[in-house]
């Protein structure tokens, strides 16, 4: 993959809106084929950086490459590159098989090539029956299809998709998620694709860049993302996590003996470089921590909550802190194990606590 | 309690009668006159004000008085002309002020909304001004101009409220289908705002078949137009056929205006698409 040219490469690409830094020195390798999502809160930059590479943006400093081609000033209609719009953005004016020859048009495709190729496109997202409906007259799902079968009919380099579930209701998204996987391992065309829907990204991505205040915090797999944080953002921002801050003790190779508000010590995964004395975040995601009748870590069930496949405690860990551990019920008495007010052990494996610096 | 919500409902209830005697008066009031002026139109007599039957050879003498048909030519030339040159400037710059920022735009964009502002008599004097500063002798083209100068504005508030509805993404996803900017405007862009450059030409020629004022000032001794026209003949004493002249007139303005705006409301579909 590091041999191969990346279908899009951003190097240091910066973006400002007058002294607002929207995008700030973001570098980023997206290989051929890839599902590649650009996750953040909303105004993280995610949606600008998307539009440097469709050319809607040009960038204040940095270069974006599409297949090692620098692409400078060159306009998004010069750019081998389609976009699916969060609006949609389907052409009022016309109907769903002229929206969806639009671009084989402008690219002066023979008629009759034209013809083949929207008929392909519209049975691909199962839609043929629409070809002369006007896009008004379509259902919000149905607009998004269409909308991906315009982009795709081009036979993109590398397809743009701006949150483009956004619109739809939580059990259709459910399904378009998995249907746009499907399709893009089907059609094998690299898609760059912006959410802030964390759920969303880790089903469908190979890889993830997580974005805040214009900066990328962290790229990786979906797995990495969630089990390997690199900071304090990420592992909030994916997922539930637990936070302990305390100031570490001592450091032992790969981790690092933190004491946590200046009581509880706990044993973490180091993320950086560390130094004796430095004060640190400690972070645990609930389902990795373990509830015993005792242990080296203790606290007090301050609150139980039966949650169906799971049970929530809240333990109160030291004055400040508090954990969340989400146990399975596996057995149907699992739920009433432990009491409101009972002294439990905390147990984990030490590569579940993560020791953040940022 | 129960006489004070009683003499409430009373109270209601003539507060209505008066609400819809209100508007009955209105309607009379904007509208009497142009029925009566109609029906005096078709009067079979010398007389504007005794009624002695009904004829329509006021309407036949209208077509065969030059001067009037020679006044009506000069206004659909002017009108026609102004209606043309302003709808084509008024739209480029609704799209200028809409889609696209540069220097001074603030001035520039207030600047353009004057003429529909200031006094029609201060904007006449300006322009009659402006002509004789630059030694240019009065003619049906210096009406032209003068038309073109107020239309402008008009024009690009009906094609600038239409642009302002219309999501931007649209442009933009055509430009992302390998249209440039020139393809995009003729293929997305116009066709999406012509029910508003419609709208607005037809305001246009309206307004330019119906101005008298600023057409006084800026006329030349052989450019009278047709409301020009009607004046000067009332001067010399109202006659049936100013009431035949003026009903036409007042039927093809109002028909344009309900055609314009009916443009504009059918063109409210696929404005957005949400």
């Amino acid at each position: 993959m590091a041999e191969s040219i990346p279908a899009v490469e951003l190097e240091h690409v910066t973006k400002r809106f007058g002294n607002v830094v929207a995008v700030n020195d973001v570098t980023l390798r997206i290989a051929e084929g890839e599902f590649f999502s650009l996750l953040g809160p909303s105004g993280c930059g995610k949606t600008t950086t998307l539009r440097m590479i469709a050319g809607f943006e040009m960038p204040t400093a940095g270069v974006v490459r599409i297949r090692g081609q620098e692409m400078g000033e060159t306009p998004p209609f010069k750019r081998p590159v389609n976009t699916v719009f969060q609006s949609y953005a389907l052409f009022p004016h016309l109907t769903v098989a002229q929206n969806v020859a639009f671009g084989l048009e402008m690219q002066k495709v023979p008629r009759k090539e034209i013809k083949q190729r929207v008929a392909e496109a519209l049975e691909m997202v199962r839609l043929p029956q629409m070809a002369n409906r006007k896009p008004k007259q379509l259902s919000g799902g149905q607009r998004q299809r269409i909308a991906l079968a315009r982009a795709l009919v081009n036979r993109p380099q590398v397809l743009l998709l701006d949150e483009p579930l956004g619109a739809l209701d939580l059990k259709l998204r459910k399904a378009m998620q998995l249907e746009l996987k499907a399709l893009q391992s089907q059609v094998g065309i690299t898609f760059i694709y912006v959410t802030h829907d964390q759920e969303e990204a880790l089903t469908m991505s190979d890889r993830i860049a997580v974005m805040n205040e214009g900066r990328v915090y962290q790229v990786g797999t979906p797995r990495e993302i969630y089990e390997r944080p690199n900071s304090r953002f990420v592992a909030d921002f994916i997922g539930e996590t637990n936070f302990l801050t305390g100031r570490v003790e001592e450091v032992r190779g790969e981790q690092a003996v933190v004491l946590v508000d200046g009581t509880v010590r706990v044993v973490g995964t180091l993320t950086g470089p560390v130094s004796r004395g430095q004060e640190v975040t400690v972070a645990i995601r609930p389902e990795k921590l373990r509830l015993r009748p005792t242990g080296e870590v203790q606290g007090r069930v301050e609150e139980l909550i039966y949650i169906g496949t799971d049970t929530r405690y809240v333990i109160r860990l030291t004055e400040r802190s508090r954990l969340t551990v989400r146990t399975q019920n596996v057995g149907i008495g699992d739920s009433q194990r432990f009491r409101q007010g009972e002294r439990v052990g905390l147990e984990w494996n030490d590569e579940s606590a993560l020791v953040l610096v940022e | 309690m129960k006489t004070g919500s009683s003499r409430q409902r009373t109270l209601i209830r003539i507060g209505q009668k008066v609400l819809s005697l209100h508007a009955l008066f209105s309607y009379l009031f904007l509208y009497l006159p142009i029925i009566i002026l109609i029906i005096f139109s078709f009067n079979n007599s010398k007389s504007v004000f005794r009624w002695a039957g009904f004829t329509t050879h006021w309407y036949l003498d209208l077509f065969s008085d030059p001067r009037i048909m020679s006044a009506l030519k000069n206004s659909l030339i002017v009108a026609s002309a102004s209606t043309i040159a302003s709808t084509i400037f008024g739209t480029m710059v609704s799209i200028a002020m809409e889609r696209y920022d540069f220097f001074g735009k603030l001035p520039f964009d207030a600047l353009l909304y004057l003429p529909i502002v200031i006094p029609d008599i201060t904007m006449a004097v300006m322009l009659l001004v402006f002509f004789v500063t630059i030694h240019m002798p009065l003619g049906l083209h210096t009406i032209i101009i003068s038309h073109i100068a107020f239309n402008i504005s008009f024009v690009s508030v009906t094609v600038r409220a239409r642009l302002a509805s219309l999501d931007p993404a649209l442009e933009e996803a055509a430009q992302d289908l390998y249209a440039n900017e020139w393809q995009t405007f003729w293929k997305v862009t116009f066709p999406l705002l012509l029910p508003g450059i419609i709208g607005g030409a037809l305001m246009a020629f309206t307004l330019s078949l119906d101005d008298y004022v600023i057409t006084f000032f800026t006329a030349g001794a052989r450019s009278t137009t047709l409301p020009l026209r009607i004046y000067s003949m009332v001067k010399t004493g109202v006659k049936p056929d100013i009431n035949a002249l003026s009903s036409l007139m007042m039927m093809v303005s109002m028909a344009l205006v309900v055609l314009s705006l009916l443009l504009q409301r059918k063109g409210g579909e696929g404005v957005t698409i949400q």
